[in-house]
């Protein structure tokens, strides 16, 4: 009862934000927030859920992002239809990248993904002919305001939590998780691990392509250097996915709105605040915030929220 | 009819043997036992009947079919389920989800699953603790968990590795009791085991190997008197006769 009054609540604020804070900046943090609670819940279904922790998320952004850029750019396609397209080819390249690196299990296939992300983010480089390289794609925004925008991203975010809630408490979602707590004794139990870990990265693919041919029509430039990142993707997501709480429903999103916040506060050097080099830091508390979560928040903000409830009134309490 | 024949199963790991030229055949109804020292192969064989392992060479047959190399999920659809020696809970799921999760490889719903799940906990003891998290149980827990999960696919054979190991005299009491009651439903069982008292009061028929080839084969008490048996396990000055 108290949960869905807590839905009901952020879902008001969510639905109401952008009507009530004009400021075209704090707009765009809220999309950028949004976005990554789409690709922090996607890695964590893969991930989290299903045990297969990815490190090359960035290729299935990428691909989205320019399967709308190349459609806008060289077939004069409006943007938009690479939110369609752009998930849909996410998931064909998916499915090859399942096909090589399922075969690998736990760091192995860390280093498979993180392999695959950087191979993507080299085509689209050097592919000039398709991608224009290092140009990058630039297209024109389709609306003037940011309101369109949050609102679709809001949907779409929206869509991909629900969406893993219903996979989650179905049948898949037990499957899911036995791969990930022992794949050997899940097979034996008469699972089809190939094919469920499957499903889990079609989905997890789909959702961070759509998000990416978002970013294309949001941001309306890209290059491979931003949009198939190591560094701002792939380990984006997963610490969004770590500090928010591996495998809950809520850990993603918890965790996009804690490290977008972290991200530009300290960018903008604490809103202009603290002094300017502390703008270079935010990959150092970066670091150790993740450190510090391993050590005492193994499950997350969301997962571990009853030890925090409990050492939060022991402080207040010691007084 | 022989619900399951191993024939000429063969097994290399590299330059290792570990299962050399095995074969026997397991009545439907029956409690089949394997004994043999640690290390001669017992477990390999398992794992070659499920696929874990692919085989060298030799067959599996199952109810008159090949299953040699059938993917290891299909090899339990068809009717096989095994527990592992080294007990394998899926620690961050309580036990009725473990069993549930199983269950749905012959439920379609999750009702149906968690429905057969709480009846196979019941049959295996474990319904009281339905909710814990499976990393919680004590190692008698587990054991039995792996058969509930096991039981929970409808399996017509059922492969016991060493599903005493570990346990007190009480305990033990209640494994055997649980695997009267699995050949009571009707279900075959092929069982792996040391202990002694276990194997040889449920056993049918026992098959011995060592260093993975076949030494003995027969009812309990042929196998126990067969010097090749006795050597193996109890040492050389036993087989001789001596006393001590």
């Amino acid at each position: 009862m108290k949960k869905n009054i807590l839905y009901a609540l952020a879902g008001i604020i969510f639905l109401g934000f952008p009507l009530v804070v004009r400021s075209d900046y704090y707009q765009h943090l809220l999309i950028l927030a949004l976005l990554w609670v789409i690709i922090g819940s996607a890695w964590n279904l893969l991930a989290g859920y299903t045990g297969q922790v990815s490190f090359g998320h960035a290729m299935f952004f990428g691909i989205g992002a320019y399967t709308a850029g190349i459609l806008a750019a060289k077939f004069q396609v409006s943007a938009w239809w690479g939110m369609l397209f752009g998930g849909f080819l996410a998931m064909l390249i998916g499915l090859f990248v399942g096909w090589v690196c399922f075969r690998l299990r736990g760091p192995y296939f860390a280093l498979a993904t993180l392999a695959g992300g950087e191979i993507f983010r080299l085509i689209a480089t050097n592919w000039e002919s398709l991608t224009e390289g290092m140009v990058g794609i630039l297209i024109i925004q389709s609306f003037r305001s940011k309101l369109p925008y949050y609102y679709i991203v809001l949907a779409l975010a929206f869509l991909c939590v629900y969406v893993i809630h219903v996979v989650m408490k179905s049948k898949w979602g037990y499957y899911f998780v036995s791969i990930r707590e022992d794949q050997d004794a899940a097979e034996s139990m008469g699972i089809n691990t190939a094919l469920y870990k499957n499903i889990s990265l079609l989905i997890s693919s789909f959702f961070t392509g759509m998000a990416g041919a978002f970013y294309m029509n949001y941001m309306a430039f890209i290059d491979p250097h931003v949009v198939f990142s190591l560094h701002y993707i792939s380990i984006m997501a997963i610490l969004v996915g770590i500090v928010g709480g591996v495998a809950t429903i809520t850990g993603p999103a918890v965790g996009a709105f804690i490290m977008v916040g972290l991200q530009e506060t300290f960018r903008s050097a604490f809103f202009g605040l603290a002094p300017r080099w502390t703008s270079q830091a935010h990959a150092l508390v970066f670091g150790l915030l993740v450190i510090f979560v391993i050590l005492f928040l193994s499950n997350g903000i969301v997962g571990d929220w009853p030890k925090i409830k409990r050492n939060i009134l022991r402080i207040g309490l010691s007084r | 009819m022989a619900i399951l024949e191993v024939k000429n199963l063969t097994k290399d790991f590299g330059g290792l043997r570990a299962v050399d030229n095995v074969t026997f055949r397991v009545e439907q109804g029956e409690i089949f036992g394997l004994i043999g020292p640690n290390g001669s192969g017992k477990t390999t064989i398992f794992n070659c009947i499920n696929n874990y392992y692919p085989v060298t060479s030799g067959n599996v047959i199952f109810k008159g079919k090949d299953i040699t190399g059938w993917k290891t999920h299909k090899v339990c659809h068809l009717g096989i389920g095994r527990t592992f020696q080294v007990v394998k809970p899926l620690s961050r799921m309580t036990v009725l989800d473990n069993v549930t999760a199983s269950a749905f490889c012959r439920s379609g719903t999750i009702r149906e699953a968690q429905s057969e799940a709480r009846k196979m906990l019941d049959f295996c003891s474990l319904l009281d603790q339905k909710d814990k998290l499976a990393k919680s149980l004590p190692v008698g827990g587990r054991k039995r968990l792996e058969i509930a999960r096991a039981l929970a696919t409808k399996p017509e054979l059922i492969l016991l590795d060493e599903t005493a190991a570990g346990l007190n005299p009480s305990e033990l009491t209640g494994a055997i009791n649980l695997i009267k009651k699995i050949r009571e439903k009707g279900i075959t069982v092929l069982i792996v085991e040391h202990i002694m008292k276990v194997i040889m009061t449920i056993s049918d028929r026992i098959h011995a190997i060592n260093f993975g080839q076949t030494i003995a084969e027969g009812t309990p008490s042929e196998v126990a008197n067969n010097p090749g048996v006795i050597k193996a396990y109890l040492g050389e000055a036993y087989a001789q006769g001596e006393r001590y």
